[in-house]
């Protein structure tokens, strides 16, 4: 009982503490910059998309909110031909960024997004990229992928050995 | 002809009066929860967030009145009525101030004990009503809760009707003239407050509701204005039990300087902030403890009341 | 069966089999890269290694490799001992040393065995850091990626491609860790089972390159159990679907029929389904010189519905590439008296007396994991390498069977594949192979014989007479062909499996009686001799079954009374006949209605042309060369022409082919609500035709259900449902519902093993990989739990006695100046749908003329110059006349082709190949070879 009463007015006193809440959205909110707000995708230090249309983020999309199609250029560099995400499904999880391996797809400290209209809400690749490396500078996945794309070829990655060649009898 | 007309603006003005208070206690209490957790609370909609409550109605309105197809119809629609209907009517026999109430009852205390009682069918017609386990579930609680509260709520005042030696709640506002009934009257104030709260549902006893374990209890399958008329007669209910709690303990209207009608509405105010911070400060108990509390503790402390009451009444006639 | 131990329990084995297979086959979760069941076992990748005890004391014990260990009574192994814990995880570490940083741009990412198995092996962290080896890539050709960076030297592939498909131009080059897979030079790999390499290669070396074009990962692709529909073998396959396209087809196991592998055409011929000459909505013309413009579904059924109004008369031309649901519809919808087969007087002679054949004697007719069990084989007048390639494989496999016994008297078991090859040396079971012209198989065969359809009808009556002296004796047969004849009955008596093999292939009944004289002969004796008719297309024995008559007896009918309404279903006329015949036929009548899911020649003159689903968009079942009924599931809902039209929303005006017909009856008829699904129309089916009556339990109804549940067509990770649609529309439409089946287009549904014929995709956890259909078998490498799927609906009355054939053509006769131009056919070219898949087109032959190069020489022509061909009327052509005396006496054009000349010295003097079916031919490709043609030079 006494315990109870004690709570009672400890409870009331913090009537006169200071407020916590922010007064959203006449002061601005300091956001962290791992925020899980607005998706974008990246560009790798080169200016070249990041995103080389793996399927892992849409597979790891919990509300199935990621589509995309693969397509290559002439090098056989892969891209996607489009990548959607209809946010008026996206739950901000960050799952996507999680399975992303060519950190392409991030998320940003942006959340005002909202809509009068749920169309407008679904973005394509040209809503969705942006024009640098984002929270991730510097990697770049086809400089470490053993693949071949235009301006790269096999052996010029990194830490790679020049190619074999199998005509060669030497040991 | 004069009576009527009096009768009839008493009756318009209370009603008026109660509904805005009401519907205004949703505002208050949610600002008050929120400056007793740091917070601001509703603030957006007009000065101060007023006219939340106008934005808030504006919508139960507006959303879809959906009645579940595998819910009693007919009872499902009557259960939110009952609630709000005899809630305003145990209201009746409250006696604002000299001149202020809508009848005399000579039996008014016993009126609102009925009335109150009647309340419970409310919640467990909607539960049962509903047709889904945990609205059933709520209705059981409730049905449970209120009967076992309700056993020492009349006791309770009991001690009061011995002191002030009537039923009359006018007469009872009388007998305080020299000595507020919460000094003899200390325990019989503890158990009718408590068995108020658990009457009006109000955490922590409410049990019925219990968000976290029945989803929303008995109200789960209502939505709209009928989900609206629950919410407004646990509001209503909150003033009741508040009102009586002043009429009986506090002196109703008495008090110097101020007028009548002030001096009650401003004690009324106080208990239902006392309620509120009890809401904002303690936790829901188990039902088993809730049983407990009610049966092994209530009840003796009621009875001991009432013995103690009876002995001072009798050794001082 | 025998006990063995595993981690100190006892559970029952095979004895002798390798533990490996054993332990899969238990439910252990071994990992392996180089055993494959099909392939054996050479113990090179060091990945099953498991711990070995002497007894139960034993408790060091020492590592083996599983794949390497016979199972033996009371053989104590475990499984999860930390050593071979360790041992198999370090493997894989170094394995992956050299593994390139590839997997999100790896076609075999999410599929990828090597994934599954280092996740299985637990080696979660890289900790070499130093620089990883490369290789350059080759060109492959169209249909297979070359990615050599992610090889892990497990040698499957060329095990696969030289050991088990008989390829020679990929092999193992340079040595130590820099072994190279690849061709000695960039180029389009030969053999037709290069596909395979994508499902054998255990990661991403070998990937699919049409899939690459719209790559789409396994878990998203929506998959149904399919069957091949591009020659008469009936594989089974896994088609998926993405947006509304067809992105590729995965082997579907069964045992009985395909196994583990497909050709190359049945793999990549699935584009055709994308095809920009796919109809897409119905086509009306109301006069003649119009052209054909798109109308609604609605108007194009309105407009039938009037003319059908006031008792038209209406003749069906059925197809044997649609499905025997189809085709009974076209049929109630015409009457059994109206309805025609739509192929020519000759073929149709040729798959009856082949049907017959079937079944009165006492011989069965094989599966093809039967005919890899034969050890004496006569391929008579068929090339099977070109016109049913699965077949050709499995006989690959029959000329193990003799030599194997070399290697079970030496003790090796036939699991320890290297060991038995060494044993085997280049021993091959006999092959006997009498075909027009040289053939890719030949080089595994033990004697080969050319000559035109009469001489090896010749030939195998004389192998006959050679067997049972009842048969009629061939006279006039040259020497070297009694001695050869006589050498193959020899072989064919001895051998304890003995199978013919035949087919309408050379186009000469007497061929294919010759072949079942071969059998019965065999029979006679005793011997369990089975024949194998090839059957040029999916559906030929099906449509034969509910029988009709040729497009030759269709223009006498309309002769007689010309025809209202003419109704075509999936057919293309001028591939089937004469192009004067198709002419006439589609003259008489007043409106041609064609059903079809693709644009051609007779779809172009048609009146109305409605669109029909493609294999892939519809269900239905299939009889193949076995007799096997085998129901094929509908993959996806099949897009509309309309732009942005998604699927379920506004579902495209595609539909079966038999729900065109039901609606025609509707507008028609009125006869309202008479099948409602393909259970209706299958169960009306069985009930008309008696002996089709099996093919309502090749799969079970639209009712089953698993758990209460359908199975889902979608994979659990299916992604992009709430947005995939979004552009066009924010509200997602409802899924497509599937009255027909008891698969859902869905990913909810029963999770676990559905029955074998509806296996929409094989996938287990832990197990990625078409690997995972280790899970689905009782036995790995054995049957499908629950038994392969497919009915059998003939069957040999055993102990019966078959009168031989006594027709025997008159030998060859070469003519002045005429050449008798014999069909060639071609894997890549020949079949009409596979042609419009990009990857197969780019592989086509194109049109030739070929002659050996002495005839070629006294015409004055030279290999690439132009020949003129002219035919001579189609009566003098037919070889069969005299057998057939009212063989179609209708002359062809005289019309005049222009061909290359190509040299093939194995044609006999007065012979002539033409690529058979072969599209940019023009009228050729209708043209019933053999045929007698002047050759001129340019």
């Amino acid at each position: 009982m006494w315990n109870s009463l004690k709570t009672m007015w400890i409870v009331f006193l913090h009537m006169f503490h200071r407020r916590a809440t922010i007064q959203y959205p006449d002061e601005k909110p300091n956001i962290p910059p791992r925020w899980r707000g607005r998706i974008i995708l990246s560009r790798d230090p080169d200016g070249e998309e990041r995103c080389v249309a793996c399927y892992l983020c849409a597979a790891a999309c919990p509300v199935d909110c990621i589509a995309l199609q693969a397509t290559e250029d002439e090098h056989e560099r892969r891209y996607p031909e489009f990548f959607r995400i209809n946010f008026s499904r996206c739950i901000f999880c960050g799952y996507c960024e999680e399975a992303c391996p060519t950190d392409a797809i991030q998320l940003t400290p942006d959340f005002e997004m909202g809509e009068y209209n749920r169309k407008n809400l679904v973005y394509e690749k040209e809503d969705l990229l942006i024009d640098g490396p984002g929270k991730y500078p510097g990697y770049n996945f086809y400089r470490v992928a053993g693949i071949t794309i235009g301006g790269k070829n096999k052996g010029e990655a990194e830490n790679e050995a020049p190619p074999v060649d199998p005509h060669s009898l030497l040991p | 002809m004069n009576e009527w007309a009096a009768i009839w603006v008493n009756l318009i003005l209370i009603l008026a009066v109660l509904f805005a208070f009401s519907a205004m206690l949703s505002w208050i209490e949610r600002r008050l929860l929120g400056l007793w957790q740091d917070r601001y609370g509703p603030n957006r909609v007009g000065p101060f967030g007023v006219l939340q409550i106008v934005a808030d109605s504006i919508k139960l309105l507006t959303k879809e009145d959906w009645i579940p197809p595998f819910a009693d119809r007919a009872v499902f629609v009557l259960a939110p009525a009952i609630v709000a209907v005899t809630t305003l009517l145990a209201f009746a026999v409250v006696p604002i101030a000299p001149g202020i109430g809508v009848v005399d009852l000579n039996i008014g205390l016993l009126f609102f004990l009925a009335m109150s009682s009647l309340g419970v069918y409310s919640i467990v017609l909607g539960g049962w009503a509903s047709n889904n386990k945990y609205s059933l579930l709520g209705g059981f609680r409730a049905a449970a809760q209120m009967l076992s509260y309700e056993v020492f709520m009349g006791l309770a005042l009991m001690g009061v009707v011995m002191l002030a030696g009537s039923f009359n709640l006018r007469d009872i506002v009388a007998a305080q003239e020299n000595l507020w009934f919460c000094i003899p009257q200390i325990l019989g104030l503890a158990t009718f407050a408590v068995a108020g709260i658990a009457e009006a549902r109000r955490l922590p006893f409410d049990l019925p509701e219990s968000e976290n374990e029945l989803v929303a209890g008995f109200h789960t399958e209502y939505s709209s204005m009928k989900f609206g008329m629950f919410f407004i007669g646990e509001y209503v209910g909150i003033t009741l039990i508040s009102a009586m709690i002043v009429t009986l303990f506090f002196g109703g209207w008495l008090g110097p300087l101020l007028p009548p009608l002030v001096w009650f509405l401003l004690k009324t105010f106080i208990v239902i902030v006392c309620f509120i911070l009890l809401r904002a400060a303690l936790p829901r108990p188990r039902y088993d403890q809730l049983m407990t509390y009610g049966w092994k503790v209530m009840l003796p402390v009621t009875l001991v009341n009432l013995l103690i009451t009876g002995a001072v009444v009798l050794s001082a006639a | 069966m025998t006990t063995i131990h595993i981690d100190n329990r006892p559970y029952p084995a095979k004895d002798g089999e390798n533990l490996l297979q054993e332990c899969l086959s238990l439910g252990f979760n071994l990992p392996y890269f180089c055993w494959h069941p099909a392939l054996g076992s050479v113990g090179a990748c060091r990945q099953c290694a498991i711990k070995q005890f002497k007894n139960e004391e034993d408790k060091h014990g020492k590592i083996v490799m599983a794949c390497m260990t016979a199972a033996k009574d009371g053989i104590r192994i475990s499984i999860d001992d930390p050593e071979a814990q360790d041992f198999r995880a370090s493997v894989a570490e170094w394995l992956m040393v050299n593994h390139p940083h590839d997997c999100p741009v790896c076609d075999e990412g999410g599929e990828c065995h090597l994934q599954d198995m280092t996740v299985m092996n637990g080696h979660v962290y890289r900790r070499y850091h130093g620089r990883k080896r490369t290789f350059h890539n080759q060109d492959l050709g169209p249909l297979v990626n070359h990615e050599m960076n992610r090889c892990i030297q497990c040698y499957r592939c060329t095990r696969f491609y030289r050991e088990y498909a008989g390829g020679r131009d990929l092999d193992a080059l340079v040595l130590r860790n820099q072994v190279y897979f690849g061709r000695h030079q960039d180029g389009v790999l030969e053999n037709e089972f290069s596909g395979n390499l994508v499902e054998v290669c255990p990661t991403g070396v070998f990937t699919d390159k049409t899939l690459k074009r719209h790559y789409t990962r396994k878990w998203d692709l929506q998959t149904a159990p399919s069957v091949c529909v591009h020659c008469g073998l009936g594989c089974n396959t896994i088609p998926g679907e993405r947006y509304g396209t067809l992105r590729r087809i995965r082997n579907r196991f069964n045992g009985a029929v395909n196994g583990y592998f497909l050709c190359d055409r049945g793999r990549y011929g699935y584009e055709f389904v994308n095809s920009g000459r796919r109809v897409r909505q119905p086509l009306l013309r109301k006069n003649r010189t119009q052209l054909l413009q798109p109308v609604s579904k609605r108007a194009a059924l309105q407009h039938l519905g009037e003319l059908l109004s006031g008792g038209a008369r209406v003749i069906g031309i059925g197809s044997p590439r649609a499905s025997i649901e189809a085709n009974f519809a076209l049929r109630t919808l015409v009457g059994r008296d109206q309805f025609y087969l739509g192929i020519s007087e000759r073929d149709l002679r040729l798959l009856a007396s082949i049907l017959d054949i079937l079944r009165k004697g006492p011989a069965r007719t094989p599966s093809l994991h039967e005919v890899e069990l034969a050890d004496a084989v006569l391929v008579l007048g068929e090339d099977v390498a070109n016109t049913a390639p699965r077949l050709g494989l499995a006989l690959r496999q029959s000329v193990r069977r003799q030599p194997e016994k070399i290697a079970k008297k030496m003790g090796i078991p036939l699991w320890n594949d290297h060991a038995v090859r060494e044993a085997m040396q280049e021993e091959h079971g006999p092959l006997f192979i009498a075909t027009l012209a040289n053939t890719r198989i030949d080089d595994i065969a033990t004697r080969t014989f050319r000559g035109p359809p009469a001489e090896l009808a010749r030939l195998g009556l004389a192998i006959a007479h050679a067997l049972d002296p009842i048969a009629p004796q061939v006279p006039g047969l040259s020497d070297t062909a009694q001695a050869l004849a006589g050498a193959i009955a020899e072989k064919l008596k001895a051998a304890e499996r003995p199978l013919v093999i035949s087919g309408i292939g050379c186009g000469d009944k007497a061929v294919v009686e010759a072949a079942a004289n071969v059998t019965w002969a065999l029979c006679n004796m005793g011997r369990p001799a089975e024949f194998c008719y090839v059957v040029p297309e999916c559906n030929s024995l099906g449509a034969m079954m509910l029988g009709g008559g040729s497009l030759e007896t269709a223009l006498e009918a309309m002769n007689d009374a010309a025809a209202d309404i003419l109704v075509i279903l999936e057919n293309d006329l001028y591939r089937r006949a004469d192009a004067a015949l198709v002419d006439r036929l589609l003259a008489a009548a007043r409106h041609i209605v064609m059903i079809d899911h693709i644009e051609h020649t007779t779809s172009a003159k048609a009146d109305m042309v409605l669109p029909a689903a493609a294999f892939a968009e519809a269900d239905g079942t299939l009889v193949n060369n076995e007799g096997r009924a085998q129901r094929f599931f509908q993959v996806f809902v099949p897009r509309g022409e309309i732009e942005g039209d998604i699927r379920g929303d506004t579902p495209g005006d595609i539909q079966e082919s038999w729900r065109w017909m039901r609606d025609i009856m509707v507008v028609g008829r009125g006869d309202e609500g008479q099948w409602s699904s393909l259970d209706d129309v299958t169960a009306a089916c069985a009930a008309v035709i008696p002996s089709l009556e099996p093919i309502l339990r090749a799969a079970p109804s639209a009712a089953f259900r698993m758990d209460g549940q359908k199975i889902p067509r979608e994979s659990h990770r299916y992604s992009g449902r709430t947005v995939m649609h979004a552009n066009v529309s924010i509200h997602e439409p409802e899924q497509p519902q599937d009255p027909d089946t008891a698969l859902a287009f869905s990913m909810e549904g029963y999770s676990g093993h559905p029955p074998p014929s509806l296996i929409p995709r094989f996938w287990a956890p832990g197990w990625n990989s078409i690997q995972a259909l280790n899970k689905f078998q009782d036995e790995v490498g054995g049957p499908l739990s629950g038994g392969d799927p497919g009915e059998r609906l003939i069957e040999p009355t055993p102990g019966k006695k078959a009168a031989y054939f006594e027709n025997i053509p008159a030998g060859f006769e070469p003519r002045v100046g005429e050449w008798l131009l014999l069909p060639l056919h071609h894997i890549f070219g020949s079949e009409e749908l596979s042609i419009l898949a990009p990857g197969v087109a780019e592989l086509s032959v194109q049109p030739y003329l070929a002659l050996n190069p002495e005839d070629a020489s006294n015409l004055g022509l030279t290999d690439g110059d132009e020949v003129q061909l002219r035919l001579r009327a189609q009566a003098d052509a037919q070889v069969d006349v005299k057998a057939d005396d009212s063989a179609n006496t209708t002359a062809t054009t005289a019309e005049v082709f222009r061909l290359p000349l190509r040299f093939k010295p194995e044609l006999l003097h007065g012979t002539a190949g033409l690529p058979a079916g072969l599209t940019g031919m023009g009228n050729l490709a209708g043209v019933a070879l053999p045929a007698w043609g002047e050759l001129k030079k340019v």
